[in-house]
Formats: C-alpha cells, sequence, structure tokens
C-alpha cells in the first residue's frame, strides 16, 4: 500500500498546498524492507524499495509491517491510529533530521496514513 | 437579533502567586457551580457545548476561564522577559483563587488532562471545598514520551507543531468539524503555552504517591477517559481509580483526549449520568 502515496497525496490538492515547502526524501521501513519517499514542493515525485544500503534520506520511520497493515485499515485500532501514537507506544521509531519533520508535522502524518481505506472500501 | 447562544463572557482581575492578571471567564446556566479547566495549551472555549445543552445548565452554572497566558487571559505584566512554566502549586492556587474570587459555595470542578490531574490535587488537599470533582483524561501519573523543545523554537510554527503534536489525540471517529476545531485552538496558543503546561502535566505534577489518601465520602472523585487517549490511557485511568478508594472511573470507547470538544454528543452520554449523580 506504501505504493500508493503518491497518487493519494498528489491528488489532495490541500495536502499538497500544506506541503509546499517541502522538499526531500525520507526512508520509511515497512519490516525488513526500507522505501524512499521523494518528495519536491508537497507533491510525492516517486516511492520505490531502497536499492543501495548508501542511499541518502533526511530522517527514517519505522515500524513492523502488521503495524501498518493496521495504521491503514479505516478505523485503526488505539496505538496504530496516528503516527506519534505509534511511536509513544514502542511500535515505531523515528530517527535523522528531525527539524525538517517536526516542520511539518502533521503534513507527514497525512501523507504517512493516506494509503488509509474509506470506510466503507476495503 | 441573532439567535444567540446562551453563553456570556467577561472579564475581571484576579491575583495569582502575588500578581494580578487579567482574567476571561464565559459562563451559561444556573444551580450548583460547575468549574471547568481546559487542557494544556487550550482555552475555556472546549467546554461551549456544555453551556448550551440545557439538560446540563438547567441544573449547573457551567463556568469555564481561561488561565493565565491563555486564550482572552492575560499573561501577567513582565511576561516578555520570562519563560512560563505552570507548576503545581500555581495551578493549585489559581483555581482555589478563581473559585474565591467567584464567591462559588462548594462547586463542583472539572477538569481535562492537566485539569483533570489538578483536581485530583484539590480533592486531596481541599476536600470540603468541592461537592465533587470530575477528571477527563486525568491520572496521577504520566511519563513523558516526547521532547517539548520542538513546541517553542523560532524555526517551527509554535501553533501548527502543537496541533499536530495532539492530532493524533483525537480518536478517529470523531466528527471532523470538531477535531479541527480542537486542533484550532492549539494552533492559537501563545508562544511556548503549551510547553510551559506539560511542566506541570509531565514533570511536576505526579500525584501516584498520595493519590490514595484523597478520602472520596468527603470529596467524590468521578474520572472519564477515552479509548483512544494515548497520554492519559484507559490503563493508567483505571491504575489511578484503582488507587483511589471509592472513586468511579468510565472508559468511553470511541473517543479521544478531548472529550467535550472533540465529540459533544458522544460524551454528554457519559457526563449527565455523572452530573445526574453528584447533584442527586
Amino acid at each position: 500500500m506504501i505504493e500508493d502515496v503518491a497518487a493519494k497525496v498528489n491528488a489532495d490538492t490541500a495536502l499538497v498546498r500544506r506541503g509546499r515547502y517541502v522538499s526531500l526524501d525520507f526512508l520509511v521501513g515497512i519490516g525488513d524492507t526500507d522505501y524512499i519517499v521523494a518528495v519536491r514542493e508537497g507533491r510525492v515525485m516517486s516511492v520505490g524499495k531502497r536499492r543501495l544500503p548508501l542511499e541518502s534520506v533526511s530522517f527514517a520511520i519505522r515500524a513492523g509491517r502488521d503495524v501498518w497493515t493496521e495504521h491503514w485499515k479505516p478505523m485503526p485500532k488505539r496505538d496504530r491510529h496516528d503516527l506519534f501514537n505509534m511511536v509513544s507506544a514502542g511500535l515505531a521509531t523515528l530517527d535523522g533530521d528531525l527539524l525538517p519533520f517536526m516542520q511539518n508535522l502533521q503534513y507527514f502524518k497525512d501523507v504517512l496514513a493516506s494509503p488509509r481505506a474509506a470506510a466503507g472500501e476495503a | 437579533m441573532p439567535d444567540f447562544e446562551p453563553i456570556t463572557g467577561r472579564y475581571f482581575t484576579m491575583t495569582v502567586a502575588g500578581e494580578a492578571v487579567r482574567i476571561y471567564v464565559e459562563e451559561a446556566g444556573s444551580g450548583v457551580p460547575l468549574v471547568c479547566l481546559h487542557t494544556a495549551g487550550s482555552d475555556g472555549r472546549q467546554f461551549r457545548h456544555l453551556m448550551c445543552d440545557p439538560a446540563i445548565t438547567d441544573h449547573y452554572r457551567v463556568i469555564a476561564f481561561d488561565m493565565p497566558w491563555h486564550g482572552k487571559s492575560n499573561p501577567p505584566a513582565g511576561w516578555e522577559n520570562r519563560e512560563y512554566q505552570l507548576t503545581t502549586e500555581s495551578y493549585k492556587e489559581m483555581v482555589i483563587a478563581f473559585c474565591q474570587a467567584m464567591e462559588l459555595d462548594k462547586p463542583v470542578v472539572m477538569g481535562c488532562s492537566m485539569g483533570g490531574r489538578i483536581v485530583l490535587h484539590l480533592a486531596l488537599e481541599r476536600p470540603d471545598d468541592f461537592r465533587a470533582v470530575i477528571a477527563l483524561e486525568g491520572a496521577d501519573r504520566l511519563e513523558p514520551y516526547y521532547e517539548t523543545e520542538w513546541l517553542h523554537r523560532p524555526d517551527i510554527h509554535g501553533g501548527m507543531v502543537s496541533a499536530a503534536f495532539v492530532s493524533g489525540q483525537v480518536a478517529p471517529q470523531s466528527p471532523d468539524e470538531y477535531r479541527h476545531e480542537t486542533l484550532w485552538h492549539y494552533m492559537q496558543g501563545g508562544p511556548g503555552i503549551f510547553k510551559g503546561d506539560l511542566y506541570f502535566y509531565w514533570i511536576d505534577g505526579h500525584f501516584d504517591d498520595r493519590s490514595a489518601q484523597i478520602d472520596t465520602g468527603r470529596c467524590p472523585v468521578y474520572l472519564l477517559s477515552g479509548e483512544y487517549d494515548c497520554s492519559c490511557t484507559p490503563e493508567r485511568t483505571e491504575a489511578t481509580a484503582s488507587r483511589i478508594k471509592g472513586s468511579k472511573a468510565v472508559i468511553m470507547e470511541g473517543m479521544g483526549h478531548f472529550p467535550m470538544s472533540e465529540n459533544p454528543a458522544l460524551f454528554r452520554e457519559h457526563i449527565l449520568p455523572v452530573l445526574d449523580e453528584i447533584r442527586a
């Protein structure tokens, strides 16, 4: 579902506008697999598996596959419904340069929640 | 004439810790005084729905004030040269000073989050001054889980980051309109105020070593917490209730950390029976 992020974010004009000062690459770890999300002026340009160990990113957000799967359900359970709550519950980690992340905290929360299915969808 | 809400707002100046502060207070209804204490970094607007509910205001005089430094209340003169930091002592003194200034006779005091913590201190130390205390999202101890320095620095918008900090504390079931109104209050907080409140909430206000001393026979204690609250979790609420003998705890399913403002319709289902019991 992480592959859905580009289409979901770019179709959301309000979200792209809120992220208009964001241009960076960040890492999303889903279980043992690392993905790199490339953002330019709020638009997600690409989402792909990390190809080489030295590919650099600004920061990394990691959680287990089951945690992300629950996060993307229409009505996630407590501690899996919000990125910060996942971190405070010990279910996710944040590393790297957190300044751009905190400067745009709600944007990144919403980007990462964007694959979430609306109620009534699968 | 417009269809005015029943809420009226006024200002007065009271003394807290030897300093004069101009306070903004709203109220509606008549009957038993019900003093409402807002969450860290927000203001008294969180309680507007209670003040517009005749099922409550027919029996209670609902009163919500903005703490000094919050909402439409001023900081004390000279604020520009100091860092705001809420302590247990200053918080208790403020609530007591407010009740005395308003000449309230044995009010019920209901606080949310950090307000839910301070009411437990009041139940222990001033049991005969309050008819009952209601702790919304209130526990006697919390461990800090974020670095609060992020909330007050010039390269991050304090209002935006404070709202984003707490956005996950609103339950996913809560209506979007009220979710974003709750967050709007956070976006309007003064610089460093949310951070200064969290000093009390996360560091200075621990109470688990004394909560067992509360005499609920003199001052009844009610604890109501939301399922999706990840700071005052259901588990922490129940642990607090187990230490306060005679207290009553309710876990509100599908609710987050801001029950009165994030989902007023669901909250009234839980708070009305409590208020009815208190005045019975």
